[in-house]
């Protein structure tokens, strides 16, 4: 019976890793960077500084190649915001679950994100992550400051703000698990991360506004 | 097929996650000596004996001795230029370099939390320390420095002449022969000469200072990594070096080295600052590095001062005088150290002491009792020097000495009482307006007549007794919430230490509003699907 339930390949198997990848990171990056600000002992601050460092410079440099992937591919289009469609998933997502109701904007290979998810993962990877990026560095070169002409900033105002996007990933991080469940079964999502195949509730059917037109330079 | 893939997507997130963490704390089992410690170690090699000379044969030492003046004409006779250069310096004069008017220094106006003042070096049980054989009445004494048997040289010319004068020759070739055997016995000094003094600053053994007392005459390395007879065995001049008798190292208006140097910037320069030896990047970690510019070495390296010996912390002038039948007496508490003494009244003592820090760059600001003070608070009678926006400064340790101490309520001064009971002072009379009195008259500073006591502190900047790299402080010394080291010091933000309530507040709360809205979204999923189920089945 299962074998016939409809499926289709979503997630290549680079998008997969950077996934999970990213996944690691947050999880080691939020752990550690709670503990340097004192939230809790558990690594000791010494050890919990090193890890936060190496993880944070590992996903800056990572991050180049997701970018580099990201625009070679064409991927990229997924990630346009629309407004289209987008009360209607909200809707969906407030009213339609608890009825049983099917989901407005399945998903399709060209177009794996519903509205909500294109301006949630659009927020994340173009401006909490380059955030975290940024005020990261900057707080870990923080002694080449004067050097480089910025000591006029305060080093509260950069860690003002990369805690605030810390906290903002952070309540990220619990609602994105939480909609993984929220598939054509419970698990759904989660496998398809897993395996990039995902179990749809029926035939794709994808309108032409949501469709990723790719160019034949991108050599896909 | 499937299965297999999973299997795979899994050991690669398992070794991703394991590599992260396993590069990271490769730094930190690294066991490559610190660069700063191989620099030092290089430094401070012992590259043999150095003596040309042996004073046991100099036809000038072949003599008898009559008096401690003898003695140093004899050590002039070669070393001529010795006295000329001890006159002028801080351990002969006891004033200043940096003034000009005679006024800082204990031969001046300066004043501390323990005796108070030397009265211009009249109140004589205080200049017991002073480098001249009779103050600075009579020549050098070379050999309180530079003697190495330690001799009570006084009592041993007293002992001379009185044996003399009954005519008693086999005991007064006794004492010459131990004279002349201690004069020729002369050499670098070691850390008892200087001990003789600095160990026992402020009256008695570590009362002074929190960092130096008997316990480094043979120090254990665990107490003092350089010194330690069982470590690097320095004596005190390996950093305190000397040009022309002046000796590196002293602090009181201006900072111990104008420049902070490296010995491969500056070889000749004095060796008083840790980087000296160590650099400024002694450490293999680059963000421990980083802080060398703001954080004294001493700070991390000196976890707690007065590790053998208790030192004092408080000396309460207000309750000296009280006597038993008429009689003064005193009565020891802890660690075998009296807290009260009639003479001087209460005292407290602590072990194992956690320094207070302050941002320092090397000077110490101190009144003097020509200053007018302000006795509704505690006034400093000395503090350190420095702020986070100047750049000489760093975050180092003190013994802070609080005091209780007469002032005049009229004139708002410090008040120099004499004390000894050889000069006739309070420690014979126990009448504070006589020993006021008379004091202030030997500094030409007026006196009321009206007494109070005003809550005094007094800083010692903490650089000895450094700990060896195992007892080193945590970094969660510091950085850490509300009970850290450094919880007094303001104006700037430290990681682990600061944060900002109210967007920690917010934060937290709007993370477990998401975490309730989840909670409670799913929650209506599964009570709406089960309702619907069961409508399907009643259908």
């Amino acid at each position: 019976m299962k074998d016939q339930s409809p499926r289709i390949y979503l997630y290549t198997r680079y998008e997969r890793f950077w996934h999970w990848f990213q996944m690691v990171m947050i999880v080691i990056l939020m752990v550690t960077g709670l503990e340097v600000h004192g939230e809790f002992v558990l690594l000791g601050f010494e050890r919990a500084v090193e890890i936060h460092n190496f993880a944070g410079i590992t996903w800056l440099i990572t991050f180049f190649f997701f970018v580099f992937w990201l625009f070679t591919t064409g991927e990229w289009k997924q990630y346009i915001p629309t407004t289209r469609k987008m009360f209607i998933v909200m809707r969906y997502y407030g009213y339609g679950i608890f009825q049983g109701e099917p989901h407005p904007v399945p998903k399709s290979k060209k177009a794996k994100h519903n509205p909500l998810q294109r301006l949630t993962y659009l927020t994340l990877a173009a401006v909490m992550l380059p955030v975290q990026m940024i005020t990261g560095f900057l707080y870990w070169s923080y002694n080449s400051w004067s050097a480089w002409g910025l000591d006029f900033i305060p080093l509260g105002a950069v860690a003002l703000v990369h805690m605030a996007a810390a906290f903002a990933i952070l309540i990220f991080l619990i609602v994105h698990v939480y909609m993984t469940t929220t598939g054509a079964t419970v698990s759904a999502h989660l496998k398809a991360m897993i395996t990039g195949w995902e179990d749809v509730e029926e035939p794709e059917s994808v309108e032409d506004w949501e469709k990723v037109y790719r160019s034949p330079s991108s050599g896909q | 097929m499937q299965t297999r893939k999973i299997i795979i997507m899994s050991l690669l997130a398992l070794f991703t996650c394991g590599a992260v963490f396993l590069s990271a704390t490769a730094s930190l089992a690294d066991k490559e000596p610190a660069p700063g410690r191989t620099m030092a170690k290089q430094a401070g090699i012992m590259s043999g004996d150095w003596t040309t000379a042996d004073h046991s044969e100099m036809e000038a030492l072949k003599k008898s001795f009559q008096s401690g003046q003898e003695i140093t004409d004899a050590c002039l006779s070669c070393h001529s230029k010795a006295d000329d250069q001890l006159f002028h310096t801080i351990h002969w004069s006891w004033l200043s370099p940096y003034d000009d008017g005679d006024v800082v220094g204990k031969a001046g106006y300066s004043v501390n939390t323990f005796c108070i003042s030397t009265n211009k070096m009249n109140d004589q049980s205080c200049t017991s320390c002073h480098i001249g054989w009779e103050g600075k009445e009579d020549g050098v004494n070379c050999l309180k420095c530079h003697g190495q048997k330690d001799m009570d040289w006084a009592a041993q010319f007293k002992d001379y002449a009185f044996f003399q004068e009954m005519g008693d020759t086999e005991i007064v070739d006794e004492i010459q022969t131990d004279i002349q055997k201690a004069v020729v016995d002369v050499g670098m000094p070691t850390r008892q000469n200087c001990g003789s003094c600095h160990f026992n600053g402020g009256g008695g053994e570590g009362v002074k200072h929190g960092d130096l007392d008997a316990s480094l005459i043979n120090p254990k390395r665990n107490l003092d990594v350089h010194m330690g007879v069982d470590g690097a065995d320095f004596s005190c001049t390996r950093c305190h070096t000397t040009q022309e008798h002046q000796v590196s190292g002293r602090v009181y208006s201006t900072p111990a080295v104008a420049e902070r140097k490296s010995l491969v910037e500056d070889d000749l320069a004095p060796k008083i600052s840790c980087e000296s030896c160590h650099t400024a990047t002694p450490h293999t970690e680059a963000k421990l590095n980083d802080h060398t510019d703001k954080v004294a070495c001493q700070s991390c390296h000196i976890p707690e001062f007065a590790r053998a010996h208790a030192t004092q912390m408080s000396w309460d002038w207000s309750t000296a005088g009280k006597l038993k039948d008429g009689n003064p007496y005193q009565e020891k508490g802890e660690y075998g150290r009296p807290t009260y003494k009639s003479i001087k009244g209460d005292w407290t003592w602590e072990k194992n002491v956690t320094p207070e820090y302050f941002w320092y760059n090397g000077s110490i600001k101190a009144i003097t009792a020509k200053d007018v003070i302000d006795p509704s608070g505690v006034v400093a009678v000395s503090e350190p020097v420095g702020s986070r926006e100047d750049t000489e400064s760093r975050i180092s340790p003190f013994k802070l000495h609080r005091g209780k101490q007469p002032y005049d309520r009229v004139e708002s001064r410090l008040i120099t009482p004499l004390l000894s009971k050889q000069s006739g002072g309070f420690w014979k009379t126990f009448d504070w307006q006589d020993a006021n009195r008379r004091g202030m008259e030997l500094m030409d500073l007026p006196y009321s007549g009206k007494m109070g006591f005003v809550e005094t502190s007094y800083v010692f900047p903490t650089t000895h007794m450094v700990a060896p790299i195992e007892d080193a402080l945590s970094c969660n010394e510091c950085h850490r919430r509300d009970t850290g080291r450094l919880a007094s010091l303001g104006g700037f933000y430290m990681p682990g230490r600061d944060n900002f309530p109210l967007l920690d507040f917010a934060a937290w709360g709007a993370a477990l509003a998401a975490l309730a809205g989840v909670c409670l979204h799913a929650l209506g999923r599964i009570v709406m699907s089960s309702r619907r189920n069961g409508r399907k089945k009643e259908e």
